[in-house]
């Protein structure tokens, strides 16, 4: 027992570095995604064919592409056409990229759940595409949409760790240097595993309380 | 009922197209990282020439080892398959390099043609396991002798002494050692021993430290010119030096001593002995000098046989 304290202890630094490494990569790509998963998340269901046809295909090539293939098409390909990304932000633009698709699905599904009845009625008042949108679809859709989108945060969360095979020092690469220390890897792993639990836990009770907030008879 | 055929056909028509299109941008990349530095010249094995015959009269006293090798009529050995012109295995399944040809070297030795040999690939962290647990025979694959190593198993040799070195472009002139890599990026294999000495003598700095999973991704970066040097045991490095001789070199001031040994069962004291002779004949023979400049020795680098260690 002692031993397994002394793992975490003796390392301190290198947890605290890693795990702050895997909150800023989530935050950044948290914010970004629901961004651009909203933006394809309305072209999807916009009346115009051209955006819709962007947003159906975009989600369909990036959902079908594993995300490692998304990183390593960011790092050891896009430096082939002498651009020039660094690799935290490379990771932070794969981890958006992916999960945005992820998103817009989620906001998709979402709006599907408001009544056609609903956006006819706001048409027929005059209002425009964005109103109806943002005013009278949307905001119904937001609590079915609150269970699945905290889903796509943990499972993208647990994502980060697929940067450390691409030079981002986070949780995920905790494990190949506790390795050649020669650390019990057991120990590690299960510190890791309660680091990710901590993380998780508040993105829980996000979910628990938008729920009760938005919680509506129907 | 029509639509939704319709609509049937034309989901699986753009999932169909889709998949497609993934296929397509991704099957350039794992090239990319694996096989940085050129399929056409490095990826096909060649070996140095050498000729290992088997013994006939081989005898090793008193060795449980040796019995087992001799009943059973071949050796299992140990090997690494992802370092070119050291361990390597090609896309034909062909495996050549230095270790890989001190490994066949030894088999002769011990009276088993070197087409016998059955290879098993066993990474670093389970070497130790695979040798007490008799799962291999011997192991060569860049095998540093540690004194924590040696209360597992035992090791003949060194055969070879290799040193933290680094790798960088042919035409890099600024990269002389060391105390020379202030303020440049540096890339090795993620959490690995000499990326973390790199970050614990402050090298250089903490953001100018790359780590990709294998070598290779970082000799991959190293040809992109996004890392400026890539660090690890000089032997790595010269294989791929080796490899693409033309656009990459090796440093050549080593900064640390690894000794690679054999390993070998650790009770085994009658094996040890006799693979130290064996090792020590192909010193003065000139066979390990034909391995090395048919292998290593093709990245420029010239190498002589260390002195053996018999403890």
């Amino acid at each position: 027992m002692g031993a397994f304290f002394r793992v975490l202890t003796d390392n301190g630094q290198l947890f605290v570095d890693g795990f702050t490494n895997t909150v800023k990569l989530f935050l950044i790509a948290a914010v970004g995604s629901l961004v651009l998963g909203t933006l394809l998340g309305a072209m999807r269901v916009s009346p115009v064919p051209a955006l819709r046809a962007f947003g159906a295909t975009y989600v369909n090539l990036v959902r079908n592409t594993p995300l490692t293939l998304v990183f390593a098409f960011l790092v050891f390909a896009v430096p082939k056409l002498d651009v020039n990304i660094d690799y935290f932000p490379s990771a932070a633009i794969a981890l958006t990229v992916y999960t945005s698709a992820f998103v817009c699905e989620v906001i998709r599904s979402g709006v599907n759940t408001v009544a056609a009845g609903q956006a006819e009625a706001a048409r027929a008042l005059g209002m425009t595409f964005g109103q109806v949108l943002t005013l009278i679809v949307l905001p119904q859709a937001l609590r079915a949409m609150v269970p699945p989108m905290m889903s796509v945060y943990i499972a993208m969360l647990k994502n980060t760790t697929i940067a450390a095979g691409f030079s981002v020092l986070e949780a995920g690469a905790i494990p190949a240097y506790m390795a050649e220390r020669g650390e019990p890897q057991f120990a590690v792993l299960l510190w890791i595993t309660i680091g990710f639990l901590i993380l998780i836990l508040p993105l829980v009770a996000l979910q628990r309380f938008l729920e009760r907030k938005w919680r509506v008879a129907r | 009922m029509r639509m939704k055929r319709v609509a049937a056909v034309a989901m699986m028509a753009s999932l169909a197209l889709s998949a497609a299109a993934c296929g397509k941008e991704g099957e350039p990349t794992p090239s990319a990282g694996g096989n940085a530095s050129g399929a056409a010249q490095g990826d096909t094995c060649k070996s140095s020439g050498a000729t290992f015959t088997p013994k006939t009269d081989a005898a090793v006293a008193g060795s449980p080892a040796f019995e087992k090798i001799k009943a059973a009529g071949k050796v299992s050995v140990g090997v690494k398959f992802d370092q070119p012109n050291l361990g390597y295995k090609d896309a034909q399944g062909k495996r050549c390099g230095f270790d890989i040809e001190i490994a066949q070297y030894v088999a002769s030795t011990l009276g088993v043609d070197p087409t016998k040999i059955e290879y098993k690939e066993i990474a670093s962290a389970n070497r130790e396991t695979a040798i007490k647990g008799g799962e291999v025979d011997y192991y060569v694959g860049t095998y540093s002798i540690t004194d924590k190593r040696k209360n597992d198993i035992s090791f003949a040799g060194p055969y070879f002494i290799a040193g933290q070195d680094l790798l960088v472009r042919k035409d890099e002139t600024s990269i002389t050692g060391k105390d020379t890599i202030k303020g440049k990026k540096v890339c090795s294999a993620t959490g690995s021993t000499p990326i973390q000495k790199v970050r614990d003598e402050g090298l250089t700095e903490a953001n100018n430290i790359v780590e990709f999973k294998t070598y290779s991704e970082c000799v991959s970066q190293l040809l992109d010119k996004k890392v400026d040097a890539v660090t690890t045991d000089d032997a790595i490095l010269k294989g791929y030096a080796a490899q693409n001789p033309d656009e990459l070199k090796v440093v050549g001031q080593p900064f640390s001593t690894e000794k690679y040994g054999i390993g070998l069962p650790k009770d085994d004291k009658a094996l040890r002995d006799y693979v130290n002779d064996q090792i020590e004949a192909a010193f003065t023979n000139g066979t390990w000098q034909k391995i090395y400049d048919g292998t290593l020795g093709k990245s420029g680098s010239a190498g002589t046989p260390p002195k053996l260690e018999r403890y």
